[in-house]
């Protein structure tokens, strides 16, 4: 926990991607230490605003004045609501930060990446029922759902945001998981990919951004690199960004990748990977 | 709970006569979050320089830093009744919520142009010094400056990279050509050392 406890200050000035920060973020709903440092750290980038003073057209602070006029202030936490009136200090410092939430994912902006995994749908393969075939057998043992926290999404308070709900996402838990291991490279093709892999949770969770955009007729096919059997279907997925978590046989993987494959997906790679992850040594 | 907070000046925060008066944030939030567009207002005027200021430092193009103050401000309206005292200042929640739209705006489009144009220290005000024209000449601003002397070069260098550039501690790590975890280390040390220097939030 060292190693995540020192990326406080990376977090404070919002210098992690996505997929660190999503796993500081777990570590802070658990780490009191943490939380408070962040808290500290965060007075301290405030003033770096007082070095940085450009006032502002006139123009904009109308514009500004006249949007709020037509947005209704979200009303408080539910937590905020009972009995902490409107001067309190009181000392609910660390109570609140582990009580206080929430359950209002329904109220915050989050804007949902477009995390497109085509598993199931049998439209898509309707003109290769054999692939099909072979596809929904390689969904057996690895299943894509989508994922529903969104990459680059806009909780920047994990204190007031999802810390604390009663039930993380599959993603989540993954990215939380005390044996994940995380594994990041840029493509050759452009982008980046991510995968944070969780043996305990026999699970993976892959992040992409900015991937090129696919020709026509063909989609991002993850994989395992299985210890025995190779390289077994994971998932496909159309979108440049997206976060999916594999279920498969993931705790006998070595490694993963990702490739471009017809629609519908391919039993076994047709083409060089794009990005291959080594589970080894990571 | 009807007294008007903000101008309860049983606050027990004493005001020196004659010295201008200094908004209190958290109230003229809480004042916000029930819808007080007056509130508002003062709130956006004490702060607007400096949030203002902070995003065009992070986007650059000042027609993209308006349109991410607007969203922010309109955000901080949204939300305002969700502050929390107890979590931090008004100004940091303010300043964490603006920079992060700052960053995720830049990252965005990080494809496109402004990643494409080199970046150099050397043509980037990134040395505070070089900004002095722009700061107003204010004691908080000299105390800050004063504060981040007490950083060393190096801190300074990569807490401006990540805070001011809105690079991850990984890309300012290869920037200044630096193993990674070391970026990220002195990112904390240099947010450490001002925080100290300037006896906040500690």
């Amino acid at each position: 926990m060292n190693e995540i406890h020192a990326l406080s200050g990376a977090y404070a000035v919002d210098a992690l991607d996505d997929i660190e920060r999503a796993q500081f973020e777990r570590h802070l709903t658990e780490c009191s230490e943490c939380q408070a440092e962040v808290t500290s750290l965060r007075e301290a980038t405030a003033l770096l605003g007082e070095v940085a003073r450009t006032e502002p057209s006139a123009d904009l602070r109308s514009r500004i004045l006249g949007d709020i006029k037509t947005v209704r202030p979200l009303p408080p936490l539910p937590a905020q609501l009972p009995a902490q009136s409107p001067t309190a200090a009181d000392g609910t410092d660390d109570g609140t930060a582990e009580g206080s939430d929430d359950g209002h994912a329904d109220e915050t902006d989050t804007t949902h990446q477009p995390g497109t995994v085509i598993a199931h749908s049998r439209s898509h393969t309707r003109s290769a029922s054999r692939t099909e075939r072979r596809w929904l057998r390689g969904l057996v043992a690895a299943a894509a759902v989508v994922a529903t926290i969104g990459v680059g999404s806009t909780v920047w308070n994990p204190f007031d945001g999802s810390s604390n709900e009663q039930v993380l996402s599959a993603a989540d838990r993954v990215l939380a998981a005390p044996d994940a291991i995380t594994v990041s490279h840029q493509l050759e093709v452009g982008g980046e990919a991510t995968v944070v892999v969780s043996k305990s949770l026999n699970k993976m969770v892959v992040t992409t951004k900015d991937l090129p955009p696919l020709p026509e007729g063909t989609v991002y096919e993850m994989w395992l690199q299985d210890a025995e059997e190779g390289m077994v279907p994971a998932g496909l997925m159309t979108a440049k960004d997206a976060q999916v978590v594999i279920e498969g046989n993931v705790a006998n993987a070595v490694g993963a990748g990702i490739t471009v494959e017809p629609a519908g997906g391919s039993r076994v790679p047709t083409s060089e990977p794009v990005v291959l992850f080594s589970f080894e040594n990571a | 709970m009807s007294v008007d907070p903000i101008r309860n000046d049983s606050s027990g925060v004493p005001r020196s006569a004659g010295a201008p008066e200094a908004p209190d944030l958290g109230e003229l939030l809480r004042a916000s979050g029930r819808g007080d567009e007056a509130a508002f207002a003062r709130l956006y005027d004490a702060t607007s320089s400096r949030i203002f200021g902070l995003a065009l430092r992070v986007v650059r193009d000042p027609a993209q830093t308006e349109e991410v103050c607007q969203e922010a401000f309109l955000e901080i309206w949204r939300t305002s009744a969700r502050y929390d005292p107890a979590k931090g200042s008004a100004l940091a929640w303010m300043f964490t919520l603006v920079h992060r739209k700052a960053v995720d705006r830049v990252r965005s489009a990080e494809a496109s142009t402004r990643r494409d144009t080199t970046y150099h220290s050397k043509n980037q005000p990134v040395e505070h010094d070089t900004t002095a024209e722009a700061v107003q000449a204010s004691f908080e601003a000299r105390r800050v400056r004063t504060a981040l002397d007490t950083l060393t070069s190096v801190q300074r260098e990569a807490l401006e990279l990540a805070y001011f550039g809105g690079y991850t501690h990984t890309e300012v790590a290869s920037m200044l050509d630096l193993p990674v975890g070391t970026a990220k280390t002195r990112i904390r040390d240099g947010l450490i050392r001002l925080r100290d220097a300037m006896g906040v939030g500690a």
